[in-house]
């Protein structure tokens, strides 16, 4: 039932965007977004949708499971589009009861799906590639710098990686109180908004309850192996930039480069 | 009433990369008033077997029957099934929620839509059957000790009155007193009412004295089935599949590998320490 949420997904593959450093998948992640934001012509977007391509197919990930973060953001999706056609003032295209519709609405309408769509989907090769470990790893030995402005980098990536650890863990928690309370006849699915939350209560008392007793579990072990914060901890597995690492950021720059001064050469 | 499985296929992730075959052609008949243990291997498939009994998990494929009538039928009342079917999962008591114990048996039978006072006397009567005493009816099902809380929410499973009565490793995590506790009432229940008992575990122990009936799942599929004797006799198979028989069947085999003539097929250590016995010509 819960366990169809793909939110944040790790998809296994041998592929080389797996096995990129989280760091450059982080960068290829915030330029790829910047970019989308600098093009404003057909030509960039253009660009920008081969070089997506490029790393989806690069990645191995099919590609049924980037599209399937979109249903999500479908109702979003729609809502920006209704909202940019009939509400963008401008020269008139045609006129629907007492809406009109504005070519320059058109045109906001139809950049701004590209973007959201090639938004969501940009981050989801990040995320389907690199495993949340992995990643709050990379983004630790990424603001380690800020260790000087005295922020607890290490506590924050700690907190994310257990709190992204959790995850699976409650919602197949919450799965099997579900289906527990379902054999108790408890019903989820009828009845108003009201007697809907009523009807959550039997599930929520025992997920907190459980989650409660999980992080009491964690940190006693936490404690047994004696963790006692950043300070002077080592890694098993290093984050060490390889050859291919350097690759990728000249493939990022020739990228976000390449797009913008065709883009200003051209037209 | 009956249940019957034909052909039930069950498959996890099905569009993922890794799609796990969790049921493989099951077919079983569960015929009214057995007592049947499945035993099993961690990831053999027995508890996504007994899901499949009320309907909580459909089958990828498969036909599922209760009573003759296919429970995916599209019109099918699931809720009468669930409350005919009632099905204690795996740690139970995480599944306890209301203020006091009593509220919490209530809330199985009051989900029925029974009246008021038939939901109060199911719940006292479940409770006894239990063994739960009426001094611990108001407390919180949170205060109790873990061997309590287990039977709690038995109890808000016997409450619904179920005719098919699922226990999903009733026993796990318990001492070897608790254990023992809950069998005996679980058997006790049984002979008392009549009514058909499943019983989930993995340990060949557990379930030897009590069932008529054992199903051993490996990798999804069923591997023998069973009346305990006969299954026991297979007990280096079950051994390279990681379950072993009961102790006393390896003594029984050691003791005729040692030239002293006693049945093998014996299950529990009173039938045991007879035969040796009769064996030996002495009384026990």
């Amino acid at each position: 039932m819960l366990r169809d949420i793909t939110i944040g997904q790790y998809y296994q593959a041998e592929s080389i965007i797996h096995k990129l450093d989280p760091r450059v998948k982080l960068a290829g992640t915030i330029v790829f977004i910047v970019s989308l934001f600098l093009y404003d012509n057909l030509f960039g977007y253009l660009w920008a949708a081969a070089f997506l391509g490029f790393v989806i197919k690069a990645s191995k990930v099919p590609f049924k499971f980037m599209v399937k973060g979109m249903k999500a953001i479908l109702f979003l999706l729609l809502l920006t589009v209704i909202f940019n056609l009939f509400l963008t003032p401008g020269e008139p295209l045609f006129t629907l009861w007492k809406l009109t519709v504005t070519k320059e609405g058109v045109k906001t309408a139809v950049l701004l799906v590209i973007r959201l769509v090639f938004l969501i989907i940009g981050s989801s090769v990040m995320t389907l590639t690199t495993t949340p470990n992995n990643l709050t790893d990379g983004m630790e030995k990424a603001m380690g710098p800020l260790k000087i402005l005295h922020l607890p980098v290490h506590e924050v990536a700690m907190m994310m990686s257990i709190a992204l650890r959790f995850i699976p863990i409650l919602l197949e928690e919450a799965d099997k109180i579900m289906k527990a309370q379902i054999a108790r006849g408890a019903d989820f699915e009828s009845g108003n908004l009201i007697k809907k939350a009523r009807a959550m209560v039997p599930l929520l008392v025992p997920l907190f309850i459980s989650a409660f007793r999980r992080a009491n579990d964690l940190a006693m072990a936490m404690e047994a192996r004696c963790y006692r914060g950043g300070a002077g901890r080592t890694k098993m597995k290093p984050l060490i930039y390889q050859k291919r690492d350097g690759m990728a950021y000249l493939i990022l720059l020739f990228y976000l480069a390449a797009g913008i001064l065709v883009g200003k050469v051209l037209l | 009433m009956p249940i019957v499985l034909e052909h039930v296929n069950y498959i996890y992730g099905q569009d993922t990369s890794l799609p796990v075959y969790a049921l493989q052609d099951i077919n079983l008949v569960i015929p009214d008033g057995q007592f049947i243990g499945i035993i099993g291997h961690t990831g053999s498939g027995k508890s996504t077997l007994v899901q499949h009994l009320n309907g909580l998990i459909r089958a990828t494929s498969g036909r599922v029957l209760f009573n003759d009538q296919d429970i995916y039928a599209k019109d099918y009342n699931m809720r009468q099934l669930r409350s005919n079917v009632g099905l204690v999962f795996q740690y139970p008591e995480h599944q306890l929620f209301e203020t006091d114990v009593f509220t919490d048996v209530c809330f199985g039978p009051k989900n029925l839509g029974l009246d008021k006072q038939e939901v109060e006397l199911r719940a006292i009567d479940a409770l006894r059957k239990v063994g739960i005493s009426e001094e611990y009816f108001k407390q919180s099902p949170f205060e109790l000790s873990g061997g309590q809380k287990r039977r709690v929410a038995i109890a808000g499973v016997l409450a619904m009155k179920p005719q098919v009565l699922v226990l999903d490793e009733p026993t796990a995590g318990l001492d070897p007193r608790g254990r023992e506790e809950i069998l005996n009432q679980i058997a006790v229940l049984q002979k008392e009412t009549g009514m058909t008992v499943i019983l989930v575990s993995h340990s060949m122990e557990d379930v030897a004295a009590y069932v008529d009936r054992i199903i051993v799942m490996n990798h999804g599929k069923v591997m023998y089935d069973d009346v305990p004797a006969k299954v026991f006799s297979h007990y280096q198979e079950l051994e390279q599949v990681g379950l072993a028989a009961p102790q006393v069947t390896y003594i029984m085999h050691k003791l005729r590998e040692k030239g002293l003539f006693v049945r093998d097929d014996v299950t529990t250590i009173s039938e045991a320490a007879e035969e040796i016995a009769r064996c030996l010509e002495i009384s026990p």
